[in-house]
């Protein structure tokens, strides 16, 4: 009989930017239990927002994720418009939209490249982040900052685009597409390596998805047709949206679901701003939150959720936040168990593990 | 490998894309970058307010002595006070906060 040992993998690790520790059960190089450890990096967001006034709470929900600060502030601000009762003017739900779709780009491409290193595809990994560097110029240009937006507000948005840098800024994504067409797109669909590396590896079927509540990227990829944009919050409705689904329900089938996301992005973010109508984009937020609420979208990882109670005065009297990767842990100990050894840390990634949301 | 070799050629032959902050080829920021904040003093009336939004209690507003302290290590740039300001006395400057080797609260003196 195989003599079983125990391989902590985490939570620093080179593949790894999150510090995620799981600890591998080996027998000889394949694995057959994984117990997972979080807990390195909790920062106590939810009790701050209490003692901060929920105006103030929006900038300290953008910093719980880096990636997709834009998709916390929007969440948050959802919840307290629904609270206040205050309706977002149209346009500023069209520029919403332009903002979480431009994050989603931004997250998928740096996901992307961080896939390609952990492979060893070093100037694939390169490649793609000289795209995602197109990505952040557009983000700087439009919102005045490279990674926290701080462009949600209760009660709409502070900036505004007009139409030159509307005309700049469909230049631009045109640009992006023919360089992802160029070099990521072929690389990904073609590379044997890539595919030996991740086709059949980390199998999630439908059943399983839906049985451990997988979200995002993660249950498309095992053919779950689950999106918070299908909800139409924000303006998707008005835009049109249909969730990108693949059924292999391996690593590959992840990846071409993000691969496939990043265009969809580039045309809804071209869709929102051919379509955007005239108007303010602010509203003046009277009263405070009373009652609760929740208030749900999609972030680049999967379905957010935020739990809101107000009692009628300048803070919240409870904050809830759920983010996607928690839900994902449970489906990746299924995909993890009978793989090998040097399969985890692309497995792993394959969900993308985002642990800073996840403790907050 | 063939769709990876023109990009490769192509790349052996151009300028490397990373610029080398903080030595040279540092590109200007867009228009509209929100970076360091300033006062102009004379039109600031010391109401306080900047102080009251900011998130993260960047600026303290002393009324007696006529002072405001801005801490541009805690500023998180994010622009509320300057949208706050009734007599518009703050603005935002388009550069970001060069790194330093030690954190240092200003001081802005408000002239009567
Ligand atoms: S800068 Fe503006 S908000 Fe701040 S104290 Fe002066 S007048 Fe008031
Ligand atoms: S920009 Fe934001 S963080 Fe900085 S001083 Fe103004 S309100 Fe405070």
């Amino acid at each position: 009989m195989a003599v079983r040992t125990v391989i902590p993998f985490g939570p620093q690790h080179p593949v790894l930017p999150e510090p995620v520790h799981l600890k591998l059960e080996l027998e000889d190089e394949k694995v057959v239990g994984v117990t997972p450890v979080i807990g390195y990096v909790h920062r106590g967001i939810e009790k701050a927002a209490e003692l901060n006034s929920f105006r103030q709470n929006v900038f300290l929900c953008e910093r719980i994720c880096g990636i997709c600060s834009i998709t916390h502030a929007l969440t948050y601000c959802q919840g307290v418009e629904a609270l206040t009762g205050v309706e977002v003017p149209p346009r500023a739900r069209f520029l919403r939209l332009f903002w979480s779709e431009l994050s989603r780009a931004h997250s998928h491409l740096l996901w992307l490249g961080l896939l390609a290193d952990a492979l060893g595809f070093e100037s694939l990994f390169m490649q793609i982040w000289r795209a995602r560097e197109m990505v952040m110029d557009l983000l700087e240009m439009t919102a005045g900052h490279r990674v926290i937006t701080s462009t949600c507000l209760v009660g709409g948005v502070r900036r505004d685009i007009d139409k030159e840098m509307a005309k700049e800024v469909d230049k631009r994504l045109v640009a992006l597409k023919e360089v992802l067409d160029s070099t990521a797109a072929p690389a990904l669909l073609h590379d044997p390596t890539i595919k030996r590396r991740a086709v059949g590896k980390g199998m999630l079927s439908k059943e399983q998805a839906e049985l451990l509540g997988a979200v995002g990227p993660t249950a498309r990829g095992s053919g779950v047709a689950i999106d918070m944009r299908q909800t139409g919050y924000a303006a998707y409705k008005e835009v049109g949206f249909e969730p990108i689904v693949e059924t292999a329900g391996d690593s590959y089938a992840r990846t071409l679901v993000r691969a496939r996301e990043t265009y969809q992005c580039i045309e809804l973010m071209r869709k929102s701003l051919a379509m955007m109508p005239e108007g303010e984009i602010l509203v003046r937020v009277d009263g405070y939150p009373k009652g609760e609420t929740i208030s749900r979208t999609e972030q680049p990882r999967g379905e957010l959720i935020y739990y809101l109670k107000g009692n009628g005065t300048n803070n919240l009297e409870r904050l809830k936040i759920r983010t996607p990767t928690f839900a994902n842990i449970p489906a990746l100990l299924v995909m993890l168990p009978g793989c090998e050894m040097a399969d985890v840390p692309v497995i792993t990634l394959s969900i993308d593990p985002c642990i800073s949301c996840t403790e907050r | 490998m063939a769709w990876m070799f023109p990009t490769i050629i192509k790349n052996l032959f151009s300028r490397p894309a990373t610029r080398r902050y903080p030595f040279k080829d540092i590109r200007e920021p867009f228009p509209g970058y929100r970076g360091k904040i300033y006062w102009d003093v004379s039109k600031c009336d010391l109401c306080g307010d900047c102080a009251r939004v900011c998130p993260a209690e960047a600026i303290e507003v002393s009324l007696e002595n006529r002072q405001i302290k801005y801490d541009p290590f805690k500023c998180i740039y994010c622009g509320t006070c300057m949208q706050t300001c009734l007599p518009m006395a703050i603005s935002q400057d388009k550069y970001y906060t060069k790194p330093a080797a030690a954190k240092a609260v200003e001081t802005i003196s408000v002239p009567v």
